[in-house]
């Protein structure tokens, strides 16, 4: 016999409403603590205290009063966007969801007391814990580079000053300067966002220091849409850019943040500015509760539970879950499984399949974008990517402005889905 | 009542499983499979050309796409009018080389077993791209599928659960609309239907919507279209 989907959906309801016995008695209402206020974190606190209608008790733990995405940085880079438009408060969670939203440093997890920590002192309780605290990154993996030279040569790849930094420092290169870029190794955030990155700063440097040089030096055989960041790049920037791939050294890479060098297999390189984007990891406070496996922790496919403990859920840059890229799109999409199955744990709410999907747009020059996307399942060992498309090489320019004017759509779509 | 009936079959343990996606093949035993390749064809890091191409990478590669690899004509004739190596064209390939493309010059007779061909799949697919990190890769799952009772098509959309399949849409629809895409609120049901099935049937032409809607049951596209007559 073959079941239907209506069929699924009839009988998960039932067996919840057979099976749960509510997870919390007696005193009060359920609490869900989320610990990081991005992608993931504001989008599963939004989505569980809208459809909960005040069932349950929200409370979300970020230290940044505005977060500021990384998603539209470059763009912030390429001068098409300002920084104020990347930064987005959280206000309205509080005001309009009734989130409790605490301006504070999560600093451990007690998960037997089901207790976090704030750094700033207190704790507070959960019946449900939700982490998505995005990336820190991997010591040591750019030999040279460590968190201190941060200002010498910035990672900018969190949220925040660092995107601004690297573009002054870029529009302080002199005349035939060379910019750098030391790309990351396998996974990271945003597959395409190094790509992306080399095209803005090609864009910009086309227009205020046209002679200077963009040296790429990837320790990774191939990237993610680079058949057409390459077509773009020949088109819109021709002779500007050089790769390194691991062929000609580009993993055997240090820098040296004093001098402003990079020696690549051995041969120095002077530059005038330099983006080193090292090797990432799960963001810290994942590992200090315990949910890491190596860098990364693991999670159930269906539910985005941590294989660690069944009541705390990982969501995004964090996870290990199979197919799906670390992106804000994913997270996003992640979040809203998780708060679907967290509303039925606690009140009894039906339960619904997990479906995920992703779509990254890149900008590669003025109104020409690409985008790529997948869609995505679990099965019983991983998040499962079922189908996927990415945009052509050589397609007409009102079909990439078309695109990039979609990207904008998107932009404004998922930043009011996560912040209301 | 339809309900309970379902709740007496989720009972008896018929749940379990449904709406997963299916694995392509199980990669353990068809490293074992393999075997029967392995003669003319290496795999794995520092896989070399031998008497047959490497297998490194294939999963999207034109047939006949390596360089360095001398190829029969046949087979670089296929490539040159399109044929990529997929799921599906490998597993024909593997099938009966030779009745797929009559002059190739893999002599081997073939995999008459679906499944040691779709495990065989799923072992090589294991040294191609990985789809986190390089998202437009092939898949790695086959999409569940969707059967339909007719006599469901008659029921109401189910708007709680279009509700929930709704998240996905509000990633990139606002309810007022954004630049570049759409506003999808308060339509009528019967509009809000024929969209998403001419997407699904491949007449309106955009990727992302392609995609979307390749996905959703008739159960899905009532449920939606229930929900977004009127969300609020
Ligand atoms: C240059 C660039 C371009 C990108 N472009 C795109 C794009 O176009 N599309 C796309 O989909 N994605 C893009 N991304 C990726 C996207 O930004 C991330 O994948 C996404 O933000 C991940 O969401 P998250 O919830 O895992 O982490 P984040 O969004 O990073 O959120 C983590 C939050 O947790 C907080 N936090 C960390 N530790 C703690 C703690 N101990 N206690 C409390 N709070 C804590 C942090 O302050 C932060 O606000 C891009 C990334 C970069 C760097
Ligand atoms: C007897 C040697 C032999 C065996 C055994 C063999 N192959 Fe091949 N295979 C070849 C040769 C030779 C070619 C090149 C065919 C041509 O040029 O027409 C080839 C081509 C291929 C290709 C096309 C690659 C490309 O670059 O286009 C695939 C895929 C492939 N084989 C898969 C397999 C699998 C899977 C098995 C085991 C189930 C297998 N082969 C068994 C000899 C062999
Ligand atoms: C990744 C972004 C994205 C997501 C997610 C998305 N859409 Fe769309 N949608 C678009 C874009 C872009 C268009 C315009 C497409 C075109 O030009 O045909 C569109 C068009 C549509 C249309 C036709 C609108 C019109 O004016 O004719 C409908 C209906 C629709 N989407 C429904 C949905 C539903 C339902 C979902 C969720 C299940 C969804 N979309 C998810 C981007 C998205």
């Amino acid at each position: 016999m073959k079941l239907n989907r209506r069929t699924f959906i009839g009988t998960t309801a039932a067996l919840a409403a057979v099976m749960s016995a509510p997870a919390v008695m007696g005193q009060g209402k359920p609490r869900v603590v989320v610990i990081g206020g991005g992608a993931g974190g504001a989008t599963a606190a939004r989505y569980i205290a809208q459809d909960s209608a005040g069932a349950i008790d929200v409370t979300l733990i970020e230290p940044q009063t505005t977060y500021y995405t990384c998603f539209f940085s470059n763009l912030y880079l390429g001068g098409f966007k300002e920084i104020s438009d990347l930064g987005h408060s959280y206000a309205k969670l509080a005001s309009d969801y009734g989130i409790n939203v605490v301006h504070d440093m999560a600093a451990g997890v007690d998960r037997t007391a089901k207790t976090v920590t704030l750094a700033g002192g207190g704790t507070v309780a959960y019946d449900k814990l939700i982490v998505s605290p995005g990336i820190d990154f991997v010591d040591g993996s750019v030999p040279g580079w460590s968190v201190d030279a941060q200002d010498k040569m910035p990672h900018a790849y969190k949220g925040g000053t660092q995107v601004e930094l690297l573009k002054a420092q870029i529009m302080a290169m002199p005349a035939g300067g060379v910019f750098a870029m030391v790309a990351p190794p396998n996974p990271y955030r945003c597959p395409p966002g190094p790509y992306e990155r080399i095209s803005m700063v090609g864009h910009l440097l086309k227009v205020n220091n046209p002679t200077a040089k963009i040296l790429l030096v990837d320790p990774k055989e191939k990237y993610s849409k680079q058949g057409l960041f390459e077509e773009g790049w020949a088109k819109h920037y021709p002779g500007m850019i050089e790769r390194i791939g691991p062929d000609f050294g580009a993993a055997n890479v240090s820098v040296d943040p004093a001098a402003m060098t990079v020696t690549i297999d051995g041969t120095v390189e002077q530059v005038h500015a330099c983006n080193v984007i090292p090797a990432q990891k799960a963001g810290m406070i994942a590992a200090a509760a315990g949910l890491t496996d190596g860098n990364w922790a693991p999670v159930n496919p269906v539910d985005m539970s941590s294989k660690m403990d069944p009541d705390v859920y990982v969501l995004g840059d964090a996870t290990n879950q199979g197919d799906m890229p670390k992106s804000g799109f994913s997270a996003n999409s992640q979040a809203k499984v998780c708060a679907n199955a967290v509303r039925g744990a606690l009140t009894g709410s039906r339960v619904f399949p997990a479906k995920y999907s992703n779509t990254c747009w890149s900008l590669i020059a003025p109104e020409d974008g690409v985008k790529v996307g997948a869609a995505y399942e679990p099965t019983d060992e991983k998040i499962a990517s079922v189908s996927s498309f990415i945009s052509q090489t050589g397609e007409d320019a009102a079909l990439r402005k078309a695109t990039y004017e979609e990207s904008e759509g998107w932009y404004t779509g998922i930043t009011t889905d996560m912040f209301g | 009542m339809i309900r309970s009936t379902l709740a007496l079959t989720c009972l008896l343990g018929l749940w379990a499983g449904l709406s997963q996606a299916a694995p392509l093949g199980d990669p353990e035993a068809g490293k074992k499979v393999y075997n029967s390749c392995k003669g003319c064809h290496e795999v794995g890091e520092g896989a070399r050309n031998g008497v047959g191409p490497h297998l490194n990478f294939v999963f999207g590669r034109k047939a006949a796409g390596l360089e360095g690899y001398r190829y029969s004509k046949s087979l670089e004739r296929a490539g040159v009018a399109g044929l990529e190596w997929h799921a599906d064209t490998l597993d024909a390939y593997i099938e009966d080389p030779r009745g797929f493309a009559s002059g190739t010059r893999m002599s081997f007779r073939g995999l008459k077993d679906p499944q040691d061909r779709a495990n065989v799949i799923a072992y090589l697919r294991l040294y191609s791209d990985n789809p986190a990190n390089i998202p437009e890769a092939d898949p790695t799952a086959r999409m569940s599928e969707y059967t339909v009772d007719a006599a469901l098509l008659a029921m109401d959309g189910d708007r709680e659960y279009g509700q929930y399949l709704s998240g996905e849409c509000k990633a990139c629809h606002l309810s007022d609309g954004a630049d570049g895409i759409p506003s999808i609120v308060y339509w009528p049901e019967d509009d809000f239907k024929v969209a998403l099935y001419a997407y699904k049937s491949g007449q309106r032409l955009h990727p992302v919507m392609q995609m979307i809607a390749s996905r959703l049951g008739d159960e899905e596209i009532a449920a939606l279209a229930a929900y977004f007559e009127n969300p609020d």
